[in-house]
């Protein structure tokens, strides 16, 4: 079982690595939160899955409260990371910062 | 004490230097606050792995509410760089 | 008033759950349940006027949200693990083509707008960035393949699942 905690807690580290190393290498802001977003988020699922796992083979007297928590914490992360991250990009591009190499910008027309 | 968990809290609170660099070279403002939301969640993330590292269900309701403020913060910043406050 | 009761009770509810373990009463001590009482219903009172004539019916809907669990599991879970790998991918590679196209969400309320705009932010390479009068949603795409896409293009099938879980 052991194993299991331990793939799954690598799992976790290794998107989260994956997402603060798009941080640094992608070229502007746009791009940037399509790394932090969605890897992060992932990787957070991953470690709580990790968690509740140990609790749920390690069960002592207050493992219900750690792992209902847990997962409170885990739905308030994914509820509020991708609604900041929608936020960010809006006023990214209202203040003036347009997306480099773009193909096509179809919100460039839209009046505000 | 839970070596493994503590280990692994470490490690993700290790990554916070990724977005750091982010912060200090990021051309533009939208570019640091997306470095300190990512910051935020893995600030986030790791207190989840040292509160089970202690075994102490205090550091996951701290958590909790982290996450719901830094939300807020986001939102305020994002407000501001707008132009609508 | 019946916005105050609401979301009253829902405070109320989500404190028990988040203090369960405390004491002798059932899961809960004494000071916990005053405690919750109080603060549940100055934060209805304080908040009344935001969530009042906003609620419908079809939030007690057990289909509904029966569909929503598996919405989560199915299309969202699984798109999650191939955004992941894809972005992963594109992070070691640099191989990105961006750009910001719009489409129609199809949707008619604003829970179905929210819901599918975060369920775009989490799946293959797409960001949502804003959202107009008519719901017609702008999205940043990292690998443009057409430059007027329709919303199959885009998010798959989750438009027509989203759709069916709150209208």
């Amino acid at each position: 079982m052991i194993e299991v905690i331990y793939a799954l807690a690598g799992i976790g580290i290794l998107f989260n690595f994956l997402g603060g190393i798009g941080l640094v290498r992608f070229p502007d802001v746009y791009t940037r939160l399509h790394a932090e977003t969605k890897c992060t988020t992932f990787g957070s699922i991953f470690i709580v899955l990790a968690i509740l796992l140990y609790e749920l083979v390690n069960w002592s007297t207050n493992s219900w409260v750690m792992s209902f928590h847990s997962i409170i914490a885990l739905i308030a992360l994914i509820i509020t990371n991708p609604a900041g991250a929608h936020a960010i990009a809006r006023a990214a591009h209202r203040s003036g910062v347009h997306p480099k190499e773009a193909v096509v910008d179809s919100y460039e027309k839209v009046k505000r | 004490m839970n070596m493994l968990f503590l280990g692994i809290g470490s490690i993700l609170a290790s990554f916070i230097l990724l977005p750091l660099v982010r912060m200090i070279s990021g051309p533009t403002i939208p570019d640091r606050v997306v470095a300190l939301d990512a910051m935020n969640t893995f600030v986030v993330v790791s207190m989840l792995c040292f509160g089970l590292g202690y075994n102490s269900p205090i550091y996951i309701d701290v958590a909790i509410v982290y996450a719901l403020l830094s939300y807020v913060t986001t939102l305020y910043i994002a407000k501001y760089l707008e132009g609508s406050l | 008033m019946k916005a105050f009761v609401i979301t009253s009770a829902a405070c109320f509810i989500f404190y028990l759950v988040l203090t369960a373990g405390s004491g002798a009463i059932g899961l809960w001590s004494i000071y916990e349940i005053i405690a919750g009482l109080l603060l549940s219903i100055i934060v209805g009172f304080v908040s009344q006027k935001y969530v009042g004539g906003r609620m419908s019916k079809k939030a007690l809907d057990p289909m509904r949200w029966m569909r929503f669990f598996v919405y989560l599991i199915y299309p969202l879970f699984w798109e999650m693990l191939k955004s992941n790998v894809d972005v992963a991918i594109r992070v070691i590679t640099m191989d990105i083509h961006p750009g910001i196209v719009k489409i129609d969400s199809k949707q008619n309320n604003d829970i179905g707008v929210t819901l599918l705009a975060n369920s775009i932010t989490l799946t293959p390479g797409t960001l949502t960035v804003d959202v107009d009068e008519k719901n017609n949603l702008y999205v940043h795409w990292i690998d443009v393949k057409k430059k007027q896409p329709k919303t199959e293009d885009v998010c798959g099938k989750m438009a027509d699942w989203v759709r069916r879980i709150t209208q």
